[in-house]
């Protein structure tokens, strides 16, 4: 199945997709469309056809299930980053996509990003890295047809850490976007 | 059940200002090389006191750095005014100055005359009665501490001053944020606000009567303006994205700040008595940390337009903006000192995030702090220290370095961490 390229701001696009249950929707197309203008600012690995392929496969072997998933908000809510990057990690893609499909099938949905970084470094100068990471994600759930109407961005940089700790291990599980049902 | 214990949350959040136990102590942690000897003799009648006021002296003394304070076990006599004071005596144990006193209860409160002297000039330098209504003494003591510290060194001394600084505990969602004021010591903290979501960067207003600062309660970041005496406050900003770092200019009209409103974070200034906001910055990069130039005619910021964060300075008359910082490629939330003419920041070394000073007549930058995860330097108002948050184990504590790096201290907390140190103006 073959939808044509969603348009981010059409409700009717999205409603055509919720009845769909959107396991198969979209392929290569949303990527090519929206990946040349998102360009260097979501992270090279992040849009255009990287971001495809894996929409593709990942829809592939989820379509038994598909519907069912999609009404149920994913459980996997917490995608982690490589220190001072806000480029989204490749095993990380399979996560924003489930969240991707579950917004459009669920247009009334609200999710709110939180961005988080560790501790090192100033804190308002956190504050601006960590709405870095969650603006990138919002671009990638953009790019996949999420409305922006769905989404919205809150920093909260340094000041909430996942765990505690000054060595690598926790740093890593600090750098990270939540996404909050 | 739920929807009771979301309202319980909301109702977590005080205003009230109450006298909490949060006070911090002092460690000194490195002790000047030219560090002045000075003794300070306990002061006769103050047994039984609520307070050691020659001791809350010479603690202040010690800690400024400027002093080294004789043991009180080293003082074999004990004079408590001038005429007996045998010079001799001080000498013989090289004390430089010394401070003689005594205390006594009044119907209203206490009475305490102190006596400065130069033992090597053998002469009195100042003396003073002052007069302390109810139980003030620990504000007494530090007053008597700016005096001689005036005296001897020509510089005002900031002991009256207050810090206000931040608290949390818990970790990930079940966290507890709170915003203290405190004496300059550590001692005497009073809670200004609690909230279960974050609290950021306070900023006292040049009167010292306002803190602005950053809360997440609402569940996203607004700036509010807040009386300390009464508590009572104002939404100064709550647009969407980061409303961050807010930063009073030095005649209290306006509070410079960093907005990601229009997409990336600028630095903007707010009129505080319409609340309307002019945009400053404009690029691609990230803008924040503001500071204002003591005489209100520049802006200091940290930008990462060159690719990391630098300093840069911003002139109130327009044009670009001029990178100050090129050492190392981490450099951010620069202070000015008060005269003007040195900036103290946050540099990332080779051995981690430290204190540094740079002297803005050159590029030169000379680190002071040997903690190794410092953050959010604030100067004193008489520019001799600087106040900063780090890590000691695997708490947050405030330390304190001297402007020239010679002497510094700890205000351990005992339970929680502690961070963003804002220290007040002079408040008298």
């Amino acid at each position: 199945m073959q939808l044509k390229p969603l348009a981010r701001s059409l409700a009717a696009a999205l409603s055509i997709v919720a009845i769909a249950g959107c396991s198969s929707t979209g392929g290569t197309q949303d990527g090519d469309s929206y990946g040349s203008q998102d360009g260097s600012t979501t992270g090279s690995s992040t849009s255009g056809t990287g971001t495809g392929s894996q929409y593709g496969s990942s829809s592939g072997s989820g379509s038994s299930s598909g519907q069912q998933a999609d009404s149920r908000i994913p459980e996997v809510r917490t995608i982690y980053f490589d220190y001072d990057r806000d480029t989204i990690k490749s095993e990380y893609e399979s996560v924003v996509m489930s969240h991707a499909r579950y917004l459009r099938a669920n247009p009334s949905a609200q999710m709110v990003l939180h961005g988080h970084t560790d501790e090192r470094g100033t804190r308002e100068y956190n504050m601006a890295l960590g709405e870095r990471r969650a603006n990138a994600v919002e671009r990638f759930l953009n790019i996949q047809g999420v409305s922006p109407s769905q989404m919205s961005v809150v920093s909260y940089g340094e000041e909430r850490p996942a765990v505690n700790g000054q060595d690598e291990s926790a740093y890593s599980q600090n750098r990270r976007v939540v996404f909050n049902y | 059940m739920q929807s009771l214990s979301k309202v319980w949350l909301f109702c977590v959040l005080l205003l009230v200002s109450s006298v909490a136990s949060a006070n911090l102590t002092i460690e000194i942690t490195r002790g000047s090389d030219q560090a002045l000897p000075i003794g300070v003799v306990p002061f006769a009648g103050s047994d039984g006191m609520p307070e050691d006021v020659a001791q809350i002296v010479q603690d202040d003394l010690d800690r400024s750095g400027y002093f080294d304070p004789l043991e009180r076990s080293a003082m074999f006599e004990q004079p408590n005014q001038s005429d007996d004071v045998q010079f001799d005596t001080w000498r013989s144990l090289d004390v430089r100055y010394l401070v003689v006193g005594r205390a006594e209860q009044t119907s209203g409160g206490f009475e305490i005359q102190f006596e400065l002297m130069d033992i090597s000039g053998q002469r009195r330098m100042i003396g003073e009665t002052v007069t302390v209504r109810g139980n003030d003494l620990r504000g007494a003591a530090h007053y008597i501490s700016d005096q001689i510290f005036e005296a001897i060194t020509d510089i005002r001394g900031a002991f009256s001053t207050k810090i206000a600084y931040v608290t949390a505990q818990g970790v990930g969602d079940n966290m507890q944020f709170g915003l203290y004021v405190a004496d300059a010591d550590g001692r005497r903290s009073e809670q200004v606000l609690t909230s279960d979501e974050p609290i950021m960067s306070p900023a006292w207003s040049p009167d010292g009567t306002k803190l602005a600062y950053v809360s997440f309660e609402t569940e996203r970041p607004a700036i509010y303006i807040q009386d300390v005496a009464t508590g009572q406050r104002i939404k100064a900003t709550s647009f969407d994205g980061i409303n961050g770092a807010p930063a009073w200019s030095p005649d209290g009209r306006r509070i410079a700040m960093s907005l990601s409103k229009d997409g990336q974070p600028e630095i903007y200034i707010m009129d505080v008595a319409n609340r309307s906001v002019e945009r400053i910055t404009n690029n691609n990069s990230i803008d924040t940390e503001p500071a204002w130039a003591p005489d209100g005619r520049s802006l200091l910021f940290t930008s990462d337009r060159s690719g990391g964060p630098q300093l840069y300075q911003y002139s109130m008359g327009g044009g670009e903006a001029e990178r100050l910082t090129y050492t190392g490629n981490y450099n951010a939330r620069g202070r000015f000192s008060p005269d003007g003419e040195q900036i103290f920041l946050i540099h990332r070394s080779s051995r981690g995030y430290q204190v540094a000073r740079q002297d803005l007549s050159g590029d030169r930058l000379v680190i002071l702090s040997e903690s190794t995860r410092d953050e959010s330097p604030s100067v004193a108002p008489n520019g001799t220290m600087v106040i900063f948050a780090t890590q000691q184990g695997n708490s947050g504590v405030l330390s304190a370095v001297s402007a020239d790096g010679r002497s510094s201290f700890r205000l351990p907390s005992a339970q929680g961490d502690v961070r963003d140190p804002a220290w007040s103006p002079f408040l008298n």
